[in-house]
């Protein structure tokens, strides 16, 4: 089932909760809610559901204008951040719940729930705990349960909300991996809200890039990563590096030195930049033409990569990641003088970053 | 006010180390305190409730208890407790739901009135309705051109009897129900469940033992509620005394073997009341633990 | 109402505020009201005679002095029970704590006949302290008795949580700063307490200046000396002086009324406080 949402805007008293949001979000795809706390992604998600109303705009499911209908009748499935799983039902009976509470002529004969949870709890890889309770789950396996619970109902959109918000960093990497197999097999259009740039560039097909009530970027998350729009998406994915200057006849200018542009070049007058730390070429010592003068500070070689800390001539520091191979091929040291050379600069005019 | 505080007390202890440590004496002497206070001023009052009751011996006592007046005080509180803690349980299911589980604008207001009943003296609770349905009361005069008699009947003890068991089932769950939040209700309802589904396969498994020990404290202060019953009763014997009424009754005539009988009976049902009470205390504890342990990162 | 609440996917609230309000209405408010309006057709002049007689307000002065004196004995006590209760172990402690609350289940008349057994002349108490002069049962001391037992849990009750989550590090901290175990309580846990404290000191006090059924049999009731102002009001209804009453029950209902509020701002405060670490 495909998604429409059409120019929501939702208040909380003063606070401006969304602001014009329209996202249109094609049957089948698993599109990732990106964005700070705060930011209006799950208030954006709870509307998608019918668990909050929008002031103004529309939710099209199917083309059809869902916003009228209760959550109830929406048949859509949703994974909670803290799951909500019933505390004093088994997790088989969680998993049955929606197949339970239909009204008795759509209700399937009890014999058929039961297949249909085993197959649910299969599904997820976790048959074996159908006659525990919630609280003696870990909170990876909780959140499995919620998921195939959500399931049972073949909702034609799943939404999760910060799924693995509430998990220790090897099981979410884990998880992650499993829900996008699980969604290559089951295909239902699902959206997830989460904080985490390395999720949602990981799992989504797209990723939507809120801030403040709005959205920043809709893209792959190849493109929001290589190509962000707004100087917010640069430094919202990944680390990055911020310079201030000003762009003139294709450089920019920082203080007296100034780096060339590429093709994409940047329109003329005050700007920032963002340079991620892995685009800069390290060359040992200072050269009258080629790139910013620095002088290494720290480094950190551990596992592949060098974290290399440089600082500047007037000070300001900056992070520069390069293959720790290259790095012992360079041998440079703390305090040495170096030449810092981005391959890739994303410029923006300086206005753009006050909003 | 009080009673939602007692929920979350209990057994709490903790482990001590040297540095925030008291001398022993100091420890010896605070137990000692506590002990001695406990004794006299806990400990006596029930022991002579039922060295009183048997100071002639268990045929006395069984007389006591079983003859026409007896029963009918028996009779007459069961009765009144039987509407007044069902009509109040309704009420604090009620009044939590909308008040744990939705937000609106006078909340705090409307749980101040809730809690009034509880800091109204007891003999102004009874007051109240004798200027209602009194004689001279609001209602007085109709009342008594269609002969009805509320006010030194029983309708003014079941009223006056709901009145101050009034906030006690609302008291105990609107924290617990506040505590629990509302995720498990709304995805209930993304499930497809109704409103009554919900209620009754989440709501009411999750409350139930809040709900127990709200309706315990009302039963014991709707048993054993004395002012403001003394003051719509009447004491007609037989048709409107309760059993803390009767016991009244039978203290003033002298007659103590009788008075402290009854009393024993109403003293056991506050025992019984409080060890219900720690019982579901250690099971709401241990549910609000579980609360916040499912809350909580783990993995 | 729907306008005054935020939207909720959960049904039901219409009928169950619904509910609420009308049960609230009938069953608290419109009563309550009626004291009011008794007193408004009063005429000033009859309810200043009504409330400022002497009697009246000898009965005043013994209530809520005596309620006022028991509060504070139940803060000392209550605190020495809360501090027994969560920091040590004893024999016999589960029975302390759980009876710890029984003058909240033992109904007050029960109540009031023991404690008059116990402290009149004959009683296994009043014996010991008659050779002494000193007299409980029938004088203004039975009140303060009655009183000090109808309040002990209040005070256990709103200090005992706080206190056992009050952490150990912060004791530790004032410890190892080079505090005394005196200095580290009256300085670091008195502190943390006391608004604990005093909630339950108004609790009590509240509780103390309406209860009657524990005070009647052992105060005597002797007008101008032992009489307390709920009994007042009672034998002003029995001498069917209606006005009389309901003047004296409307200033009682104010000072609850006052209280209340000041509790539940009490209340707020330690909401307030003790949140934040939690």
């Amino acid at each position: 089932m495909s998604i429409s949402i059409r120019n929501i805007s939702k208040q909380f008293g003063t606070f401006q909760a969304l602001d014009d949001v329209s996202i249109d979000i094609p049957s089948g795809e698993l599109v990732a809610l990106l964005g700070p706390s705060g930011c209006g992604k799950t208030t954006l998600l709870r509307i998608i559901a019918g668990l909050d109303y929008a002031d103004r705009g529309q939710i099209l499911l199917d083309g059809d204008d869902a916003s009228a209908r209760h959550v109830r009748e929406r048949r859509v499935g949703f994974v909670f951040q803290h799951y909500a799983l019933f505390r004093h039902m088994s997790i088989a009976d969680n998993v049955a719940f929606g197949l339970r509470v239909r009204p008795r002529r759509e209700r399937l004969a009890e014999a058929e729930i039961r297949r249909r949870v085993k197959k649910l709890l299969e599904l997820v890889q976790l048959d074996w705990l159908a006659d525990r309770y919630p609280p003696q789950l870990s909170g990876g396996q909780r959140q499995r349960i919620a998921l195939a619970r959500a399931l049972a109902v073949e909702p034609k959109v799943l939404l999760l909300d910060e799924p693995f918000g509430a998990l220790d960093a090897k099981v979410r990497k884990e998880l992650r991996r499993w829900l996008r197999q699980l969604h290559d097999e089951i295909h239902v259009t699902s959206v997830f809200v989460t904080h985490d740039q390395e999720e949602a560039l990981e799992v989504a097909d797209r990723v939507v890039v809120i801030n403040k009530g709005k959205v920043e970027q809709i893209g792959t998350p190849e493109s929001v990563y290589d190509h962000p729009a707004t100087p917010f998406v640069a430094n919202f994915l990944g680390s990055v590096n911020l310079f201030h200057g000003r762009v003139e006849d294709g450089h920019l200018h920082l203080g007296e030195h100034a780096l060339a542009l590429g093709a994409e070049g940047g329109s003329e007058g005050r700007a920032v930049a963002f340079v991620r730390p892995h685009e800069f070429d390290l060359v040992p010592g200072w050269h009258a033409d080629g790139g910013l003068p620095a002088r290494i500070l720290r480094v950190a070689a551990v596992g592949p990569s060098a974290q290399i800390e440089v600082s500047r001539v007037d000070g300001e520091l900056i992070e520069v990641t390069i293959s720790r191979d290259a790095f012992q091929l360079l041998g440079l040291a703390e305090g040495d003088q170096v030449s810092l050379r981005p391959r890739h600069i994303r410029v923006f005019q300086a206005e753009a970053l006050a909003a | 006010m009080s009673t939602s505080i007692a929920l979350h007390a209990g057994s709490l202890e903790r482990a001590e180390t040297a540095s925030t440590r008291e001398p022993a004496w100091v420890k010896v002497v605070l137990i000692s305190v506590a002990l001695s206070f406990f004794a006299v001023f806990l400990l006596l009052p029930l022991g002579t409730v039922f060295a009183e009751a048997l100071r002639k011996g268990w045929g006395a006592y069984l007389e006591a208890l079983v003859n026409r007046d007896a029963w009918d005080a028996i009779r007459l509180t069961l009765i009144t407790a039987a509407i007044a803690v069902p009509l109040n349980l309704v009420f604090g299911v009620a009044a939590a739901w909308s008040i744990a589980k939705f937000e609106f604008r006078g909340k705090r207001l409307l749980i101040t009135f809730i809690d009034l009943p509880f800091s109204v003296s007891p003999v102004i609770s009874g007051l109240i309705y004798v200027l209602l349905f009194g004689a001279q009361g609001w209602f007085g005069p109709w009342l008594q051109e269609h002969d009805i008699q509320i006010i030194f009947a029983v309708p003014g003890i079941v009223l006056a009897t709901i009145f101050v068991t009034f906030p006690f089932v609302a008291r105990e769950l609107i924290p617990l129900m506040e505590a629990q939040g509302s995720e498990e209700e709304e995805a209930a309802v993304v499930l497809g469940a109704s409103g009554w589904q919900v209620f009754w396969h989440i709501t009411l498994p999750n409350i139930k033992w809040g709900l127990l020990y709200g309706v315990i404290l009302c039963n014991a202060r709707a048993m054993g509620e004395f002012g403001a019953v003394s003051v719509v009763s009447g004491h007609i014997r037989g048709q409107t005394n309760t059993m803390p009424l009767f016991v009244e009754i039978l203290y003033n005539e002298y007659n103590y073997v009788a008075a402290f009988a009854v009393a024993s009976l109403l003293a056991l049902l506050a025992i019984v009341t409080l060890a219900l009470k720690t019982l579901v205390e250690r099971q709401t504890r241990r549910q609000l633990q579980e609360i916040a342990a499912t809350s909580e990162t783990e993995t | 109402m729907a306008s005054m609440k935020r939207f909720s996917p959960l049904p039901g609230f219409g009928l169950a505020m619904g509910y609420t309000l009308v049960y609230l209405t009938l069953v608290v408010i419109i009563p309550l009201t009626a004291v009011g309006t008794k007193t408004l057709t009063m005429g000033l002049d009859a309810f200043w005679a009504a409330v400022s007689s002497p009697r009246v307000v000898a009965s005043y002065q013994l209530s809520f002095g005596a309620s006022l004196l028991a509060a504070a004995i139940n803060v000392v006590f209550g605190l020495i029970f809360a501090w027994v209760l969560v920091r040590y172990r004893f024999p016999g402690k589960g029975l302390v704590d759980a009876l710890v609350d029984l003058p909240f289940a033992l109904p007050t008349a029960v109540a009031g006949i023991a404690l008059a057994t116990i402290y009149s002349a004959n009683g296994p108490v009043g014996k010991l302290l008659e050779p002494w002069g000193i007299e409980i049962a029938y004088t203004p001391n039975g009140v303060l008795l009655a009183l000090v037992f109808i309040g002990l849990p209040f005070v256990v009750r709103t200090v005992q949580p706080v206190l056992a989550d009050l952490e150990k590090e912060v004791e530790e901290a004032a410890a190892g700063l080079g505090a005394s175990r005196g200095q580290t309580f009256l300085r670091v846990i008195l502190p943390h307490i006391a608004p604990a404290l005093l909630t339950g000191f108004a609790m009590a006090f509240a509780r103390a200046v309406g209860e009657y059924g524990s005070v009647i049999f052992i105060a005597g009731n002797v007008p101008m000396v032992s009489e307390i102002t709920p009994l007042l009001i009672i034998t002003k209804l029995e001498q069917y002086d209606y006005a009389g009453a309901t003047a004296v029950a409307s200033v009682m209902l104010v000072f609850s009324f006052v209280l209340l509020l000041i509790i539940n701002g009490l209340q707020g405060w330690m909401h307030h406080r003790y949140a934040r670490g939690a």
